[in-house]
């Protein structure tokens, strides 16, 4: 423990912490793909709404990664990449880290509702709730499938957006739901193959931890799998055009040669994890570009 | 609480309350603007 974590007087943290909290690098992926859900919708939305949904959003990713690092403080602190976040490093109360992200989730969802309409804010509500209570709380130090259940709260914001503009959920958002939430499993997972160290330290329940190595590799490959599905329906159900569905074909078949490579390896060592980390690094690019593709199509359809 | 302390927590208040006034700002700019934004949907129907 740090000395400052001994002291009674309340810390007084740097603004820059709170900022820490919300994790903004992880929120870029959460902005652009609300983002893409608000500009696929057909109808117009008001600029100065628009970009008053996509705040929402980021104000909700934030208030659940604040939430979620309130409730984790202990876990980060036994992990090398997570101990020196603002509270397991000792630089904020709690509780100031509890009071803002209750406060952030309330705001965001009420400005969403206000700026928008009720559905887009109930969406967001519900997607900051999941993430904390089903997601934090209950599966992540419980079952090695965590990220499987809890990916669908990372698959909300394309619904938000575009139900900020429509005031309603069809097949399209639910569909670009469907992407993101059969994504993440290999995208995490890849991940979770070269930081198992740090995962095991803290005793959380990660899939290499719980059921090895070769078990994690042909999982990231079946769920490849049923992401490909995801990632053509919209094109096989007409609900985007030929231009979608070549981008989306060309990237997913990529996808399925890197996660095929990585299903196909025996390695333990985290430093020759090379097609591991080339997984997951473009896994992060293969979302940009299908979520990309998805607007610039819709507006070509338009 | 040493002097050295004292003054690097003054230092944080002040960054904090500036911040949070540049906050407070923009947030009446964002209110504003989509008050205008909304006055002008219902007028335009």
């Amino acid at each position: 423990m740090t000395t400052a974590m001994l002291t009674t007087a309340p810390i007084t943290a740097d603004w820059r912490d709170f900022l820490a909290l919300t994790k903004p690098r992880v929120m870029t992926l959460v902005v652009f793909t609300g983002l893409c859900g608000l500009l696929a919708a057909p109808g117009h939305i008001h600029p100065v709404l628009a970009f008053t949904a996509i705040l929402c959003i980021a104000l909700g990713a934030g208030a659940a990664a604040t939430l979620n690092q309130w409730y984790e403080v202990d876990v980060d602190a036994k992990m090398k990449r997570t101990a020196n976040r603002p509270l397991p490093a000792g630089r904020m109360d709690r509780e100031a880290a509890l009071h803002f992200g209750v406060g952030l989730s309330f705001f965001s969802v009420i400005l969403m509702g206000m700026a928008t309409n009720w559905l887009a804010a109930a969406v967001l509500a519900v997607s900051i709730l999941f993430y904390v209570f089903v997601y934090t709380i209950w599966l992540k130090p419980r079952t090695a499938q965590n990220i499987v259940i809890g990916g669908a709260a990372g698959a909300f914001p394309p619904v938000i957006g575009w139900a900020a503009v429509t005031g309603d959920v069809t097949a399209l958002p639910i569909a670009l739901f469907m992407l993101i939430f059969f994504w993440t499993p290999p995208h995490f997972w890849a991940l979770a193959l070269f930081v198992k160290t740090d995962y095991a330290a803290a005793g959380i329940p990660m899939l290499p931890v719980v059921s090895g190595e070769v078990a994690t590799r042909r999982q990231i490959w079946f769920y490849t799998a049923i992401m490909a599905v995801a990632a053509m329906a919209p094109v096989l159900l007409h609900l985007t055009g030929l231009l979608y569905g070549t981008v989306a074909l060309l990237g997913t078949l990529l996808f399925a040669v890197f996660a095929f490579q990585v299903y196909r390896r025996r390695e333990n060592d985290p430093s020759k994890m090379g097609p591991e980390r080339r997984l997951f690094k473009y896994s992060i690019l293969y979302l940009f570009l299908l979520f990309g593709a998805v607007v610039v199509d819709r507006w070509l359809l338009a | 609480m040493t002097p050295d302390e004292e003054k690097l927590i003054r230092a944080r208040q002040k960054s904090r309350a500036l911040v949070t006034g540049l906050i407070l700002a923009a947030l009446v700019i964002l209110f504003y603007a989509i008050t205008m934004a909304k006055i002008g949907a219902s007028s335009a129907i």
